[in-house]
């Protein structure tokens, strides 16, 4: 416990996890990678599973997992990880794999790897942060940026016909046979908060129980892109991306037996 | 290092390449189809779950190559095969395992290029096996097979290599020796242990120790600097390593440079000449980096004349020439990709070369 | 009795607590830290107000609010 200056008639109401390494991060003011990677360590440590976890990063501002959780971790290359962290995991089944990723990196250059490692059932847990642009390279377009809005790849707004939708992955990646669990969530509201820890709870019991692939889709802000101040970008989750990416659980076989 | 031989066995080069890899301990294979391999994907689904090990046929190559490289992470030997095209698309993985020091090993079973080319074999992957098809200033140990013995012995000093210098190695056949049969002589070894091999480096839980980073990103100032001079030491040291068959070469007066089943071939057509009074010999480089540049050199220092003959438009003949450059050049005879080599082919170049003076 | 602590090294300012705060005790005070951030405060004069509900540390992106709270000894607690 990092329990800081605690008085003897206290007791603790929130701490963070000693699996979250002590040291500021280099995120943005207002990215929610910050609570993203509490969120990880929270369930990993409640698990009792972080000294058996290995974690696969990927390319863009999610790579830095690895400053910030003290769990064993292999880079991957772009998009790869879903492929990278089967290959962990076909090597080690009796360890818990998690890949954190990027829409970039997921839902762009690694549709392949994820549709595929998704459908094949892989017992590992994907944890999706989904903030509408590229974030790392300075807020290109999206496979998730919204019609209308402007990056540095579509400066008019993203244009239906000649860029199409939005892909909304939660449903997508809940229509393929290996899923065991796949649910999309927010980060803007303590609600939300509360209700995404649980669901990413969810998709780490879904692996540990031998039931199939976990995957949990976190709405997330990029002020800094999204060229906003943190609390007006936290407030366009809810006033712009949830209506279009709904929250909710699109697959949860944990009433079933699974699904190989 | 203690062996059990067993009876021949009478297999496919492709076949042998997959009873080596088992043999050699390897529990996790992942493929992808493509021509002239299918082979090694299609034995190891049976064989390898067999053996207690982990079989996927990936979504692409570039998932094959990135599942390997996640398998090599945790220290497991692990491998995967392809083609030409298909190594192609394995290229930046093999760079990623290059820089984050990891322990992949990589079948390519060349066939014609370039583009989607033939089905049959050529050596137009040796630049992009030797020279590092990816980004990057790194190696891979490569070596190249001619009989499918070697396609089974070479599993074992792949793995070895791999895991002793923690880097990818590439085994390089091509359609003809991954599809020839032969009678192969299969071995295991008693002195593999897993639990202790990368025990040092490999994931597999921090626990009562720090987390482990595997990685190949490195921003901090003079951070990627010094991992470029830790890998060029790596490949340094690789070479003493190097070695290349000799056939013939003592009293020759043209030494022909040739490797995998063109170096075969050129055999074949040395023993005709030979018996017609030529003097001819042979250098058969089997690492193919290290190239075993003292072999040629010590022959070039005794004046002896080069002939490469490659199945490409002129790659290792590259090689050859920076190896001897201070005693001579090397002729070159290339047979083109797409028309299948015969030991008669090559009668003529060398008999052209020899004659030059 | 409970109480917020905020390590001020890691506030980035980005005031997300400021939003989430049910008694609306948490603002911006005029302190820059080293990385340059004006960082988030609770007024002393206020403090007596939070309700260790962890809503701020929830929502902090940088883990820089602790929650404490008085273990009371009143009955119904």
């Amino acid at each position: 416990m990092q329990a800081h200056e605690l008085r003897e008639d206290e007791t603790v109401a929130f701490d963070v996890p000693e699996l979250l390494v002590d040291r500021a991060t280099h995120y943005c003011p207002g990215c929610h990678h910050g609570v993203a990677h509490r969120l990880v360590a929270e369930v990993l440590t409640e698990m009792g599973v972080a000294e058996d976890t290995i974690c696969v990063s990927s390319i863009g501002c999610s790579v830095f997992i690895y400053n910030y959780l003290a769990v064993d971790t292999v880079e991957a290359p772009h998009g790869r990880a879903p492929a990278v962290a089967t290959g962990v995991k076909r090597a080690r089944k009796d360890k818990i794999v998690f890949a954190y990723q990027g829409d970039g990196d997921l839902a762009s250059i690694g549709l392949a790897e994820i549709m595929h490692a998704a459908n094949r059932g892989e017992r590992m847990t994907i944890v999706f942060v989904n903030n509408t642009v590229y974030g790392m390279t300075g807020g290109q377009m999206a496979p998730t940026t919204l019609v209308g809005q402007k990056t540095t790849t579509c400066p008019s707004g993203r244009c239906r016909d000649t860029e199409g939708l939005p892909m909304k992955m939660a449903e997508i990646i809940a229509g393929l046979g290996g899923v065991a669990y796949s649910a999309r969530v927010s980060l803007d509201s303590v609600k939300h908060i509360r209700a995404a820890k649980k669901a990413l709870r969810k998709a780490f019991d879904v692996q540990q129980n031998d039931l199939g692939f976990g995957f949990v889709e976190m709405l997330s802000a990029c002020p800094t892109n999204w060229r906003m101040d943190a609390v007006k970008a936290n407030k366009r989750i809810a006033e712009e991306m949830i209506p279009y990416f709904p929250l909710g659980v699109y697959k949860d076989v944990t009433e079933a037996e699974g699904v190989c | 290092m203690s062996s059990e031989k067993t009876e021949r066995i009478f297999i496919k080069g492709n076949e042998a390449i997959a009873h080596g890899a088992l043999a050699a301990g390897c529990r996790c294979y992942f493929g992808y189809p493509i021509t002239p391999q299918n082979d090694i994907p299609e034995m190891m689904s049976s064989a390898i779950p067999a053996a207690g090990g982990e079989f996927v046929q990936a979504e692409s190559e570039v998932a094959a190559a990135n599942m390997l490289l996640g398998a090599a992470a945790c220290g497991v030997r692990a491998f995967t095969s392809s083609s030409s095209p298909g190594v192609s698309l394995m290229q930046e993985a093999i760079s990623y395992m290059a820089g984050s020091e990891l322990p992949g090993v990589i079948v390519n079973m060349n066939r014609g290029g370039p583009g989607l080319g033939d089905i049959g074999p050529s050596q137009g992957d040796y630049f992009q096996s030797v020279k590092g098809g990816g980004h990057g200033d790194y190696r891979t140990y490569v070596l190249a097979p001619a009989t499918c013995q070697e396609c089974y012995d070479m599993m074992f000093e792949a793995f070895d290599v791999a895991y002793r210098f923690r880097t990818p190695v590439l085994v390089l056949g091509d359609a003809i020796v991954g599809q020839m049969k032969e009678p192969v002589t299969p071995w295991k070894r008693d002195d593999l242990d897993p639990a202790t091999e990368g025990a040092d480096w490999r994931l597999q839980g921090a626990k009562g120790r720090p987390a482990r980073l595997l990685k190949s990103l490195f921003l901090e100032d003079g951070a990627l600097a010094g991992q470029n001079r830790n890998l060029q030491a790596k490949y340094e040291a690789m070479k003493e390593l190097a070695r290349a068959e000799s056939f013939e070469t003592e009293d020759a007066d043209l030494v022909v440079v040739a490797f995998g089943s063109i170096g075969r071939i050129a055999k074949s057509a040395i023993r005709k000449l030979r018996a017609q009074g030529h003097k001819v010999g042979l250098v058969r480089p089997v690492t193919l980096f290290p190239f075993p540049e003292k072999v040629l050199q010590d022959l070039a220092a005794k004046g002896k004349r080069f002939l490469t003959i490659e199945h490409n438009c002129g790659q290792m003949v590259d090689d050859v020439r920076l190896a001897v450059r201070a005693y001579c050049d090397s002729d070159f005879y290339g047979h083109m990709p797409g028309e299948l080599p015969g030991s008669d082919d090559f009668l003529k170049p060398i008999l052209d070369a020899l004659g030059r003076k | 009795m409970s109480r917020v602590v905020f390590l001020e090294d890691r506030c980035k300012g980005c005031l997300l607590c400021t939003t989430v705060c049910p008694k609306s005790i948490i603002r911006q005070s005029s302190r820059f830290n080293r990385q340059g951030y004006k960082v988030a405060e609770v007024p002393a004069e206020d403090m007596h107000e939070c309700t260790a509900c962890t809503s701020c540390a929830l929502i902090c992106p940088d883990a820089a609010i602790r929650v404490y709270k008085t273990k009371k000894t009143k009955a119904g607690e």
